[in-house]
């Protein structure tokens, strides 16, 4: 594989007197001290790193660590102090005012954390931003991002406003616009942090399976580890502007090469630390109250399951219904499923329950467990192997 | 105070006025052949047309741009200023109304832009737009004199001048207003500063520009109102006359004329400010 983005000794440092922090930097001051000193604030420090050709590189790390900073100066949104960007050879950061709009035009697709639509345009006129400004073609470009929403799912909401989709969807039109223009490099900034956990999960899924047919090169910023894990090919962690660690996940796991590093690390392998949240799923189907008996039981033997969740069209979950009650209801020739549920006794958990609080509960019920937020909304279910793969997932460095 | 002698700020002043309207007497003769035509096409136009069709041609504009209810109340209000025998008057003001705000839009919005995009002229027209906005209006009669005679064409300039603050000011903040991520995703992609401006920038910011074209209508018309000083003519010039005559009547009903047009004027640009937000 050869390498598409080779970035050496890169700083960003924001404020008037760059040269100042710099000087102090050499001296062996911190980002804090040189705050106080000269009111400069270091984003990025002497960062040194490569991407490879059609590989996904997550960089990591909480906020203030300087990631966002990092993946701007690529492209150069934020004007590195100090270093080299290069792209394909190229070196971006010699790059005048006009050929650096070209090259972002041609290379770079951003996706940004809070979506960045266009409010007055289409999601069509979205997607095709990126070629309009090129000057293709209006047909061409049309058919592109109609070809590019399609990719992500989006077929037949062309001409929907952003503001009428969901979270979720905004940011697939979000994907699409980085898509139409074809780049060689994506640009992902926390791009799936502001989504549902679910939902964000399922563009996770897609966009690996996305990157199996497209084979961009992919930076990936994000401040969750299990994201960073699931999707990198390599991660880079980065602590207050400077990068603690480079490697495969695996390496990441296995052999953490700071005291930082393990500290993350060690909240991944721990029942403690992973939630309910982490390894629910959503419920495929449930039953509504005003359902009848007949319905709730086909519903059932359609999914091959013995019980079914009951709630209310706007998600506020009422209780479980077993095929014997349904059964009994239909026998008796109820209409509604209503008398029959059950909702005492049934043990409820919350999206941030760890996990060994619900390995006692898994083992005294056969069904699977409900998830409820702080409204009593069923957010999702979780069943017992899902609990057993997600500690094997990650428990095999414990 | 007497240990220092007066300031001549006055003397000052007006030397430089002098100075000005003999130097720059091709231009300011120019604007006045300018606006004049303008007004003076604009009044011949609509007078040219009986009252009705033109009362009609209101209507149906501010149906067509903010519904019926407001259609029915033009008719109305027309029709009743033109019962009171102000319908000359009447066309007068709104002529001179209309190409003020012209004028002041068509400078307004490239210097609002111009603020908005660079923070150097930012700097520089902010302070001067709050002079303009303290300043009392009557002052900017008295220079406009020399330089253009008394009549509407000096009821423009005078207008033009008290008008436009707001519509620099609303289009700087309506640029200003767009959100960064929006400026960053359209960087992003690489467009230039005249395509961030044209797609993202400006059609963001219709709706406050729109807010202040609105309100540069309504300063206008006051202004135009207290121009009647300087020989504006129009509703104003009857309020104005009497005011010399002591007539309480006249001046009431020429009041209200003005009233009416100021609704007229306001309630459709309003309409079209909300239109384009969706």
């Amino acid at each position: 594989m050869s390498i598409k983005i080779k970035v050496e000794g890169l700083y960003k440092i924001f404020g008037n007197h760059p040269e100042k922090a710099l000087k102090l930097l050499k001296e062996g001051a911190s980002k804090e001290e040189i705050f106080k000193k000269t009111k400069q604030a270091v984003g990025c420090l002497d960062i040194n790193f490569h991407v490879e050709e059609g590989e996904i590189l997550v960089v990591m790390g909480l906020s203030g660590s300087g990631k966002s900073t990092l993946i701007r100066c690529l492209n150069r949104l934020n004007e590195p102090t100090k270093g080299k960007v290069a792209v394909d050879g190229v070196n971006v950061t010699a790059l005048n005012h006009k050929e650096l709009m070209e090259f972002r035009r041609k290379k770079f697709g951003f996706v940004f954390q809070n979506f960045a639509l266009f409010p007055h345009r289409t999601v069509q006129a979205n997607t095709e931003y990126g070629l309009e400004i090129q000057g293709v073609d209006p047909i061409e470009r049309a058919e592109r991002a109609k070809t590019a929403l399609a990719q992500v799912g989006l077929a037949g909401w062309e001409q929907s406003m952003p503001g009428q989709l969901s979270g979720g969807m905004q940011q697939r039109v979000g994907l699409a616009r980085a898509l139409a223009v074809d780049p060689d490099i994506l640009l992902m900034d926390e791009a799936f942090s502001a989504l549902d956990p679910l939902i964000r999960r399922g563009m996770q899924d897609e966009l690996i399976s996305l990157q199996d047919k497209v084979k961009k090169t992919i930076v990936f910023i994000t401040h969750d580890l299990d994201e960073a894990l699931k999707i990198g090919d390599r991660i880079i962690l980065m602590k207050d502007g400077k990068v603690v660690q480079e490697g495969t996940p695996e390496d990441i796991l296995t052999n953490p090469a700071t005291r930082y590093v393990e500290k993350f690390v060690e909240d991944v392998d721990m029942s403690k630390v992973l939630t309910a949240r982490a390894v629910m799923t959503s419920a495929k189907v449930v039953a509504y109250p005003k359902d009848g008996p007949l319905v709730a039981l086909r519903k059932m033997r359609e999914q091959g399951m013995s019980s079914i969740f009951v709630m209310e069209k706007d998600g506020r979950f009422l209780g479980l219904l077993t095929a014997e009650s349904a059964k009994g209801a239909a026998d008796r020739g109820d209409k509604l499923i209503k008398e029959v549920i059950n909702h005492k006794e049934l043990p409820t958990v919350h999206p941030d329950d760890p996990l060994n609080s619900l390995f006692p509960l898994l083992a005294k019920h056969t069904f699977p467990l409900p998830v409820l937020d702080d409204e009593q909304k069923l957010m999702g279910i979780v069943v017992r192997g899902a609990v057993y793969a997600g500690l094997a997932e990650r428990g095999s460095v414990a | 105070m007497e240990w220092i002698p007066k300031i001549p700020l006055a003397d000052w002043i007006e030397s430089a006025i002098d100075w000005a309207s003999t130097n720059f007497a091709p231009l300011t003769k120019a604007i006045s052949a300018f606006a004049e035509t303008g007004i003076n096409g604009l009044v011949t136009g609509m007078e040219w047309l009986p009252p009705w069709l033109l009362i009609a041609v209101f209507a149906a504009i501010a149906w067509r741009l903010a519904g019926v209810k407001l259609a029915i109340g033009t008719a109305i209000g027309l029709l009743f200023l033109w019962n009171l025998g102000l319908w000359n008057s009447t066309l007068e003001t709104l002529a001179l109304v209309l190409f003020s705000t012209m004028v002041a839009v068509a400078i307004g919005l490239p210097l609002g832009i111009l603020a908005a995009l660079s923070e150097t002229c930012y700097r520089i027209i902010t302070p001067i737009l709050d002079f303009m906005q303290t300043m009392p209006a009557f002052v900017y009669l008295i220079p406009a004199i020399p330089f253009f005679g008394l009549g509407p064409v000096s009821a423009m300039v005078s207008t033009v001048i008290f008008a436009v603050p707001p519509a620099i000011r609303l289009t700087c903040l309506g640029i200003r207003q767009v959100p960064k991520d929006l400026i960053e995703a359209a960087d992003a992609y690489g467009s230039t500063w005249s395509q961030k401006l044209f797609k993202l920038q400006l059609p963001l910011a219709t709706p406050t520009i729109m807010a202040g074209i609105n309100q540069t209508i309504m300063l206008s018309l006051s202004m135009v109102v207290i121009a009647a000083m300087i020989g504006a003519g129009g509703l104003g010039g009857d309020v104005w006359k009497a005011i010399q005559r002591l007539k309480p009547g006249m001046g009431f009903e020429a009041g209200l004329g003005v009233v009416i047009l100021a609704m007229i004027l306001d309630r459709i640009t309003q309409k079209i400010g909300r239109g384009q937000v969706k």
